[in-house]
């Protein structure tokens, strides 16, 4: 079994780190806090499948819930807005503050 | 001949355009797999119809069952793909998830990064979710956007966009509308339109 290091309510901040590659981390959350919702599942690392790996090992990907003003400063719309957005084990740091 | 004179546009076939090199590709892994004996064309060809002939509507066979069983609506949230068998439909490996809408949240689907949708279970995804706009606009503007498709929620429920990026993809479970009580599995389906599974419609009822 492969330990996780982050668990459910947790905040969580994406590494602000803008490598080259196939990345599934969207732009938009890089540096971004947001708390773990949910364990998705433990998946080949896409990073090394996209490229004729196996993906091994499997990663913890992990549903990371961001409120809407974290993301988009000038949000227009009710501040209790969210976004749900998959993102694996190891775009994520743990933070205490946001 | 008629008096038609007027030019009309060529339409090109598809093979007037040369291949590209990804076309080139597949089309040497088909041939090689199948010379291979990993798979026969008749078995491609029922894969590729299987996927083009999966509907909304097998989606909303799910959602419509919800009236009659409250236990099959927790195993739906538990795992979309194995209560799909129960109705004989095969969604595939890939894990698909439902959300809920309640009257505190409002999901809504999109994939920024790429196009990724529940295919095996809804079909072919229209084209505006695959368009840059929708996919751009969706998770900074998602109340602009609905409001677009006519889709107008309250100032004070959450709306929850659910961007699936990774190996996962996502249909919402819509509330059952008022005036539905007593409604078949079939009329309830009914309701439940493939927009409501994306999050960007609510049921209607049909009106006697």
């Amino acid at each position: 079994m492969i330990p996780l290091r982050f668990a459910v309510g947790q905040r969580v901040r994406v590494r602000a780190v803008f490598p080259p590659g196939h990345i599934r981390t969207p732009y938009y959350t890089r540096g971004c806090v947001g708390i773990i919702e949910s364990l998705a599942g433990i998946d080949p690392n896409p990073e090394h499948l996209a490229y004729g790996h196996l993906g091994h090992p499997p990663v913890p990907l992990y549903r990371v819930r961001f409120h809407q003003p974290d993301l988009w400063p000038n949000y227009g719309g009710n501040l209790q807005d969210t976004v749900v957005v998959d993102i694996f084990e190891h775009w994520l740091e743990a933070t205490a503050h946001a | 001949m008629p008096d038609h004179f007027h030019a009309h546009p060529e339409q090109p076939d598809i093979e007037d355009t040369p291949f590209t090199e990804h076309q080139v590709m597949a089309q040497a892994l088909e041939e090689l797999l199948i010379a291979k004996g990993f798979f026969t064309a008749d078995a491609m060809r029922k894969g590729l119809e299987g996927m083009s002939t999966a509907s909304p509507a097998d989606g909303a066979r799910r959602v419509g069952r919800f009236g009659e069983a409250a236990a099959f609506e927790e195993r739906v949230l538990h795992s979309v793909n194995d209560t799909a068998m129960e109705l004989s439909l095969h969604v595939g490996q890939i894990p698909i998830h439902a959300v809920k809408n309640t009257p505190q949240v409002h999901h809504v689907i999109v994939c920024t990064l790429c196009s990724c949708y529940p295919t095996a279970l809804l079909g072919g995804s229209p084209d505006w979710y695959k368009s840059r706009a929708y996919r751009s606009r969706v998770v900074r503007e998602p109340r602009a956007v609905l409001e677009e498709f006519g889709t107008h929620l309250p100032a004070d429920i959450e709306v929850r966009v659910h961007d699936s990026t990774a190996e996962r993809r996502y249909v919402v479970i819509p509330m059952r509308p008022e005036g539905t009580e007593g409604m078949t599995e079939a009329e309830l389906a009914a309701c439940v339109t493939r927009d409501c599974m994306i999050g960007t419609a609510l049921p209607q009822v049909p009106q006697p």
